[in-house]
C-alpha cells in the first residue's frame, strides 16, 4: 500500500514537473507576431460618397425594380466592372438596401465587402488576408491597419487610375565650391 | 663601411623616443573615443546627449536621438511587388522627409528605374529620369532600388575604419562619427545604394524629422556616407518603414524573416521571388516578387 502511495506521489510530481517545464520549452520557438486572420477584420469605415448612406433613407419608400435599365438617379456611376454580365442588384441587396449580398443571397454589410469581392477574386482575398495584397500601415509586429478593397479600387470601376509621378531626381551636379567646410 | 645602426643620424635616443611615442599613441588610441558599436551603454548615452545638444546649438531644433537596440529573434526583410509598382516616386519623397536627406544638393536613398517590358530586368537600359504626365507608361515597368541590406555586405568589408557594419537584426548601419568619407563603400556597393554628403546637407528647419536614431536618420555632417536603414528609428519601435506606409498601390512589404506568419515569409513561400545580382553572393534581404 505504502509503495503504491509513493509511486502515485512520484508520478503526480513528475506530471507537475512536466507541466511546469512546458512554458519553458515554448520559449525556444519564436513567438508569432503576426495577428491571426480573424473572421471579421478591423477596417476603417467604407468610403461612401457624401450623404449617400444609409441607402434606405430614399429606397425605403421605393418598390424594388429588378429589371436591368438605364438609371434615372446615380448617374455618376459608370459601371466598368464586367458590365456586360453584371448589374447593381448582383452586389447590392434589393430587400435591404443598406447591405450587399453574396451570390448565395446571404446579406453582407458594407464593412465586410471583401467577402463579396472575394467570391470572384479569391486569390486576392487570400493574399489580402495574409497582408500581401494592398496597403498596410501600423506595426510590422502588432496591430496592422487594413483597408477595404473599395478604399483603393472604385467598386464600379476597379482599374487603378494613372497617377502623376513625383519629380525625377536631378542628374549629378558639381557642388564642390558651393560651400566651405565647417 | 658603416652599417645603418652605427649611422650617427640614427641614435639610441631616437630609437627610444620613437618607441615610446609609438607605445603612447597606441595606449591613447585604445583609451580614446570608441566606435558606437563597441561603446558601453553609459558612454553611448553620453554621446547621444552630446549629439542632441549639438543639434540644438547648430540647427536650433530639438532632435530626439534614440538608441534602440536590435530586438532578439528578429531579422528584417523587405519585399517589393514588381507587378504592382507604378513608378509614382511617392516612396522616394516619403523617404527624404522621414530620413532627413539633403534637399540641395539632392540625395535620394531610393532610385526608381523605368524599364522596358520587352527587355526585362536590364539595368543597362533603365532610365531613372523618366518624367511622363502620368504613370504607369505603356510597355514599361518600374524597379525601385535602395540598400539591399545584404547578409554578406561588400561595403562593410572595404571600410578602413570599421564605421559601417551589420547589426544583429540584419540592418547595415553607418557610424557617422567614424566615417572618414573615403567612399570605398560606395565603390564596393553593387547596387549604388550609398550616397555621399559633398556639402553640409541642407534641410529647411521646419522639415527636419526630429524622431531619429543614432545609426539612422539623425542629421548628418558634411563628408560622410549615408544609406537606407529600413527606417531603423521606426522599425525598431515596431512600425513599418515610411515607404511601406506611403505606397499607394501597396507594392511594398516588410516584416520579420524569422516569424513564419509574417508577410515576408508568406511571399517567399508562395510567390515568384528574385533578388538583384544574385550571382555576386551578397545575399540581399530585399526581395522582389510578382504577386500576379
Amino acid at each position: 500500500m505504502r509503495l503504491f502511495l509513493i509511486t502515485l506521489a512520484s508520478a503526480s510530481l513528475a506530471l507537475m514537473g512536466a507541466d511546469s517545464t512546458a512554458p519553458v520549452a515554448k520559449k525556444d520557438t519564436l513567438p508569432s507576431t503576426a495577428p491571426k486572420p480573424a473572421e471579421r477584420l478591423e477596417v476603417p469605415p467604407p468610403p461612401f460618397s457624401d450623404g449617400i448612406f444609409p441607402c434606405s433613407t430614399c429606397h425605403a419608400n421605393q418598390k424594388p425594380n429588378r429589371t436591368r435599365r438605364e438609371l434615372a438617379f446615380h448617374t455618376e456611376i459608370d459601371l466598368k466592372h464586367d458590365e456586360e454580365h453584371r448589374w447593381c442588384l448582383d452586389c447590392h441587396d434589393a430587400d435591404n438596401r443598406d447591405t450587399l449580398h453574396l451570390a448565395s443571397g446571404e446579406p453582407v454589410p458594407f464593412e465586410e465587402s471583401y467577402r463579396l469581392c472575394g467570391q470572384c477574386h479569391g486569390e486576392k482575398l487570400r493574399d489580402w488576408k495574409a497582408g500581401v495584397h494592398g496597403r498596410r500601415t501600423g506595426n510590422w509586429n502588432g496591430a496592422k491597419g487594413y483597408l477595404l478593397c473599395a478604399h483603393c479600387h472604385n467598386p464600379h470601376q476597379p482599374h487603378f487610375k494613372a497617377l502623376a509621378p513625383k519629380p525625377a531626381p536631378r542628374p549629378p551636379q558639381r557642388v564642390l565650391n558651393q560651400q566651405a567646410p565647417k | 663601411m658603416e652599417t645603418e645602426i652605427d649611422d650617427p643620424k640614427f641614435t639610441r635616443r631616437m630609437f627610444n623616443t620613437g618607441a615610446t611615442a609609438a607605445g603612447l599613441s597606441f595606449i591613447m588610441t585604445a583609451c580614446g573615443p570608441k566606435r558606437l558599436y563597441e561603446a558601453p551603454q553609459a558612454l553611448l548615452r553620453q554621446r547621444i546627449q552630446e549629439m542632441e545638444e549639438q543639434y540644438k546649438e547648430n540647427l536650433d531644433v530639438n532632435v530626439k536621438v534614440s538608441d534602440a537596440q536590435p530586438i532578439p529573434g528578429v531579422q528584417f526583410a523587405y519585399a517589393l511587388d514588381l507587378s504592382r509598382c507604378i513608378g509614382c516616386r511617392r516612396c522616394v519623397y516619403a523617404c527624404v522627409d522621414e530620413n532627413n536627406q539633403s534637399r540641395d544638393p539632392q540625395i535620394h536613398w531610393i532610385k526608381v528605374f523605368s524599364m522596358d517590358k520587352e527587355k526585362g530586368v536590364d539595368f543597362t537600359n533603365a532610365d531613372p529620369y523618366y518624367h511622363p504626365e502620368t504613370v504607369p507608361e505603356d510597355g514599361h515597368f518600374y524597379i525601385p532600388v535602395a540598400c539591399q541590406q545584404c547578409e554578406n555586405p561588400p561595403c562593410v568589408k572595404v571600410c578602413p575604419t570599421g564605421a559601417t557594419w551589420k547589426e544583429k537584426d540584419g540592418i547595415v548601419v553607418i557610424d557617422y562619427d567614424w566615417c572618414i568619407g573615403c567612399r570605398y563603400c560606395m565603390a564596393a556597393c553593387p547596387y549604388g545604394a550609398r550616397h555621399f554628403n559633398w556639402t553640409t546637407p541642407s534641410i529647411p528647419k521646419e522639415q527636419i524629422n526630429t524622431n531619429t536614431h543614432y545609426l539612422g536618420n539623425r542629421p548628418r555632417p558634411q563628408g560622410v556616407v549615408e544609406k537606407c536603414t529600413f527606417c531603423i528609428q521606426r522599425t525598431r519601435a515596431g512600425r513599418y518603414p515610411a515607404c511601406v506606409e506611403v505606397c499607394p498601390v501597396g507594392a511594398r512589404k516588410f516584416g520579420n524573416l524569422l516569424d513564419r506568419n509574417s508577410e515576408i515569409r508568406y511571399i517567399i513561400e508562395h510567390k515568384r521571388v528574385l533578388v538583384l545580382k544574385e550571382e555576386l553572393n551578397t545575399v540581399p534581404k530585399f526581395f522582389y516578387f510578382y504577386a500576379t
